[in-house]
């Protein structure tokens, strides 16, 4: 799929083409019996289907340049084309870069990645983000139409454009990720598909770019986070937060995958921000209890996550990190000094006032803090844990 | 494939003095002579001010001349490129690197091939 989708610079006539040649396959194979090599089989048909449409609608001189660049392409050697992370590498590659293209929007990018990479249904997609499956498709009509149009090219950019082109590709495989693992809508606290799927595609990258950092912090951050998957959800769905989680429920093998690519990622002396990320995480894994975790440490990575990446969510969580290490008093000083308008609509700002001044015993403060955060969760099981926290301190 | 380049820049209120477009030449110059060394320059031209822009609609037969640009915007379209480039990466290269892209912003169109 990736090596036609390349070949033709068009992502749903390498679709349309590959669907034609399973029905062939379907029809021919129980008659004829099974060729040697199927998937060349696939491949071959696919390609002479592509080619006949191409030919019926030879129109104008793009569309025979494309003819002339797929009759140059040879049978690639691959175990099976149905999935598109099977083909050559620099297919693979290309493939990735296109779907994550800057010109595409972001909503976009997600849906396509998740479409053309993982392979997820339209109806599975739609799903995920709580959209008609009418929408999801048009969506991805959409912007397979705008690659096939503005010529965005299936290439891996060139060594100068590497790093922006790179953070595109981390930054939708992440937000993927945290929609499965924190899902902005709905009453599921993982939709554990779309983890499963960033990772994946976080270890594909990994595998054909095995010399950039920032990946390899990426899919430890990823498989941090996601080693405490089982243990974030209480048996009645209610959510359970860092410090009262039962750290024998972790995943250790996905942690020490995550130890392991943070260690290498950090013998390229090239720190980014996820892999600052992540050693926030590991932080938190390295510690035997809830009460030994280096929170000076943590608020000194935050520190430094800042420079490379500021933003009040960033600075929101360095003065979260202090309250821990300093107290909550000098937490919600870290807190008051804050830009409040820029995180007055996020929850967790709330949150983080709400517990620094329920540990100072200032309790209508923080029944008052604890009501704005849950007036702007939308998360059902969160909006739950935090009902139960303001009952704490006696409110409702 | 071939891209227009559309230079939107910021609306002014008067036109440039011969002193100031003197002074922006060079760059121009210099945007012209990038893309013709990599055999990517087809046409470009400046337009004329929104304040010469004249309109026209046919609305049941009847043509309707209106003076003005079709829409009121706070950027105007002040030039146009239309360059060849092997892919949309190339033509953002290209629009990176126009004078244009500085002060206002530059929309990359690919242009539609009809054969012939």
């Amino acid at each position: 799929m990736a090596a036609l989708a390349r070949a033709l610079g068009d992502i749903a006539l390498a679709e349309d083409a590959l669907q034609e040649a399973y029905v062939a396959a379907l029809e021919r194979w129980p008659r004829d019996g099974f060729p040697a090599r199927p998937s060349a089989w696939i491949f071959a048909t696919a390609r002479n289907r592509a080619l006949d449409r191409l030919r019926r609608e030879r129109a104008g001189r793009e569309k025979l340049q494309r003819l002339t660049a797929l009759e140059r392409v040879e049978r690639p050697a691959v175990a099976d084309e149905s999935d598109a992370m099977n083909a050559i590498p620099d297919d693979r590659l290309g493939l990735i870069f296109a779907c994550c293209h800057p010109a595409l929007g972001i909503e976009a990018r997600i849906a396509l990645t998740l479409r053309t990479l993982a392979g997820l249904t339209v109806e599975e997609i739609a799903d995920a983000f709580l959209v008609p499956h009418t929408t999801m498709a048009q969506r991805l009509v959409r912007v397979k139409r705008k690659i096939r149009e503005s010529g965005i090219p299936f290439d891996v950019p060139p060594a100068e454009r590497l790093p922006e082109r790179l953070d595109d590709v981390c930054a939708v495989l992440y937000l993927i990720f945290n929609e499965g693992y924190a899902s902005s809508a709905g009453d599921r606290l993982v939709r554990r598909e779309l983890c499963d799927e960033a990772i994946r595609l976080g270890r594909v990258l990994n595998v054909l770019m095995p010399q950039e950092p920032e990946v390899m912090g990426l899919l430890a951050l990823m498989l941090y986070h996601d080693s405490r998957r089982d243990a974030r959800t209480a048996a009645d769905g209610s959510m359970i937060t860092l410090g009262d989680q039962d750290r024998a429920t972790w995943d250790r093998a996905k942690i020490a995958e995550a130890n392991a690519l943070l260690a290498g990622a950090s013998l390229h002396r090239a720190p980014g921000a996820y892999q600052v990320q992540a050693a926030i995480a590991f932080a938190h894994v390295r510690a035997p209890s809830a009460s030994d975790v280096d929170w000076n440490a943590i608020a000194e990575l935050y520190g430094h996550l800042e420079e490379l990446a500021p933003s009040p969510i960033v600075a929101l969580n360095r003065a979260v990190a202090i309250g821990f290490a300093r107290g909550p008093q000098a937490g919600l000083g870290a807190l008051d000094a804050l830009p409040a308008e820029a995180l007055a609509s996020y929850h967790p700002y709330h949150v983080a006032r709400a517990d620094a001044l329920s540990r100072l015993g200032r309790r209508a403060e923080a029944r008052a803090a604890y009501r704005a955060a849950i007036e702007r969760t939308q998360n059902a099981a969160e909006a739950a844990h935090l009902r139960a926290k303001l009952a704490g301190i006696g409110g409702r | 494939m071939k891209y227009m380049l559309l230079i939107y820049g910021p609306k002014r209120d008067r036109e440039p003095t011969p002193e100031e477009w003197a002074a922006s030449m060079p760059a121009w110059e210099a945007f012209g002579n990038e893309l013709r060394s990599h055999n990517a320059y087809v046409d470009a031209a400046p337009l004329a001010g929104t304040d010469s822009a004249t309109t026209v609609r046919v609305r049941d037969g009847n043509r309707v001349v209106t003076d003005g640009p079709f829409a009121e915007t706070k950027e105007w379209l002040g030039g146009y490129y239309i360059i060849e480039a092997p892919s949309l990466d190339g033509a953002i290269e290209a629009a990176a690197m126009c004078p244009g892209a500085k002060d206002g912003s530059v929309e990359i169109r690919p242009i539609v091939d009809l054969g012939g």
